[in-house]
């Protein structure tokens, strides 16, 4: 049941039910230049709840922080390496939960 | 406001930081609240359960108008390989009280409401408004915050950090670490809507009653977590959360395990028809006693989950947010009526007062446990196990009883063994102990 059901989930349409004030073109988490990925960013690619996190062509990991939950996952995994920079948004950007 | 000074400033509006300045505010101190959303409650993800008790020793009368969704009458615990549950259920119409112990709440209507209550006990929350770093004299006291506003210091006699799990302040302050990925979950949730009448039939409710499951099993995948669902007026709050460092060694998805979970067929029929709108996530600090960091210091206060206040066997969090932010002001208070500085020396005194109550006591009787339940058998074999006792147990089919029973016993020693057994139940005593 779990592995096809799994592969047919797009988080896309999931974060699509969300609020979100985007401060374009400040994002605030970026990932920090490099030519192979390490395990952890890799993990991020898939532990990221909002698939903000995608393996590029070319190998490196790219992020793309409109759909970002805020959560704080990655920076407790990557943010200690140096891997990737972790902010905020400005005060007032980013998701606006209308539950929580 | 760079020429005004504080008598407190609170950073973040959750529950911590409400019931702090709440409490520092209605005895007349001068506090400022900072939050970084739009409105209170708009970057705040919870489950969520309200713990009576820990909000009434604030706000005693908070029923007659926090919005509360239903008071739990029933509390269902969940033992689920992929096809099936082994459950206990505690259902009793004495939770039908007066003033009931436990309701289901969402989270930004409720801390709204809360932020409106602080506000009307006079503190000012400035909204839309990130911190960006503590102030310090030369002697190393802290004496107020940035903010990224105007970057102008806002000074006070004391900051409390009420900032969450992920709160950057502290962090870059060096007053406390990045959570470890084995000491915090990062949980998933939805929100399905549905008529309050399919709620009730579905879930054999009557008027403002709730129930809630709390899971565990195969549905993590072999990981350390659990699933929640929680029945709210017109919709169902469902979640499902495991250690990081887990999820970072699998190859598993958050919103995966989410969908697996919706799909079990025993959740699925609850929540058919419903419309999802909203998918939220947060982390859960769950290293418990252990993780707790260095609470206070010069001229600052950690509260709440900033502070890993979260009691992960019984699934409380919001109440010791609460009751932490409640202490942290006492103690502040206790300072300033004796002129007394807001130094670490004198603010010890609020780990003092923490230690001796429930919240300390709890996470020190548990201090062993987030150990005990990285045993992988607990997610996956155990629960295969016991279904599949139950199935031998409850299916009619011509075999004997005795062999039934010498079969189920079988299947445990076979699956884990003699030693596997023993060592299982004793990494859980001790831990319980």
């Amino acid at each position: 049941m779990s592995t096809e059901t799994e592969t047919n989930v797009r988080v896309e349409d999931k974060l699509f039910q969300n609020r979100y004030l985007v401060d374009a073109g400040r994002p605030h988490i970026t990932v920090t230049p490099h030519t192979v990925p390490s395990p952890r960013l890799l993990a991020l690619t898939h532990v990221c709840p909002a698939g903000c996190y995608t393996q590029a062509d070319s190998g490196q990991v790219e992020i793309s922080t409109d759909g970002c939950v805020e959560c704080g996952t990655c920076r407790v995994v990557a943010e200690p390496y140096g891997e990737i920079t972790w902010n905020y948004p400005r005060g007032g950007f980013g998701v606006l939960f209308k539950f929580g | 406001m760079a020429d005004e000074k504080f008598d407190a400033i609170v950073v973040g509006a959750g529950p911590s930081g409400n019931a702090c300045a709440y409490t520092l505010a209605t005895r007349g101190l001068k506090v400022l609240q900072l939050e970084r959303g739009e409105y209170p409650g708009s970057k705040n993800v919870q489950g969520a359960i309200l713990y009576a008790d820990a909000l009434e020793k604030i706000i005693p009368d908070f029923r007659e108008d926090a919005p509360l969704e239903r008071h739990i009458i029933e509390q269902r615990l969940w033992m689920m390989d992929d096809k099936s549950y082994c459950g206990a259920h505690y259902r009793s119409e004495d939770f039908n009280e007066d003033k009931p112990n436990r309701y289901t709440i969402i989270r930004a209507p409720f801390d709204k409401w809360f932020s409106r209550r602080v506000s009307e006990a006079g503190a000012l929350i400035l909204c839309e408004t990130t911190v960006t770093e503590l102030v310090r004299d030369a002697h190393d006291k802290v004496i107020g915050v940035r903010t990224d506003r105007d970057g102008a210091a806002i000074y006070a006699d004391i900051v409390v950090l009420a900032e969450g799990v992920s709160g950057l302040v502290g962090a870059r302050a060096g007053l406390r670490s990045i959570p470890k990925p084995d000491t915090v979950a990062l949980a998933v949730k939805e929100m399905h809507f549905l008529p309050r009448e399919t709620i009730e039939a579905r879930f054999n409710l009557q008027g403002d009653e709730g129930v809630v499951i709390e899971s565990a099993g195969t549905i993590t995948k072999g990981m350390a977590g659990t699933g929640f669902l929680y029945t709210n007026k017109e919709c169902i709050s469902i979640g499902i959360g495991c250690l990081i460092s887990d999820f970072t060694n699998s190859d598993q998805t958050p919103y995966g395990l989410l969908e697996a979970f919706k799909q079990h067929p025993s959740v699925k029929p609850l929540l058919a028809g419903s419309e999802v709108k909203e998918y939220a996530a947060h982390m859960i600090p769950e290293g418990g006693y252990k993780a707790i960091p260095q609470l206070f210091g010069n001229g600052w206060l950690i509260v709440g989950d900033a502070g890993q206040f979260v009691n992960a066997i019984h699934r409380e969090g919001s109440n010791l947010a609460m009751t932490t932010g409640r202490i942290a002001a006492e103690t502040i208070l206790d300072l300033k009526t004796r002129n007394a500085p807001m130094t670490a020396n004198n603010l010890a005194a609020y780990k003092t007062r923490l230690d001796e109550s429930f919240v300390m006591k709890d996470l020190k009787k548990y201090k062993n446990l987030p150990n005990a339940f990285h045993n992988k058998h607990l997610f996956t074999t155990y629960p295969q196990l016991i279904s599949k006792a139950a199935q031998t147990w409850f299916r009619v089919d011509g075999v004997d009883k005795k062999a039934k029973e010498n079969e189920i016993l079988k299947s445990f020693f076979r699956t884990r063994r003699v030693k596997g057994l023993l060592g299982d139940v004793l990494g859980m005593a001790r831990g319980w102990r």
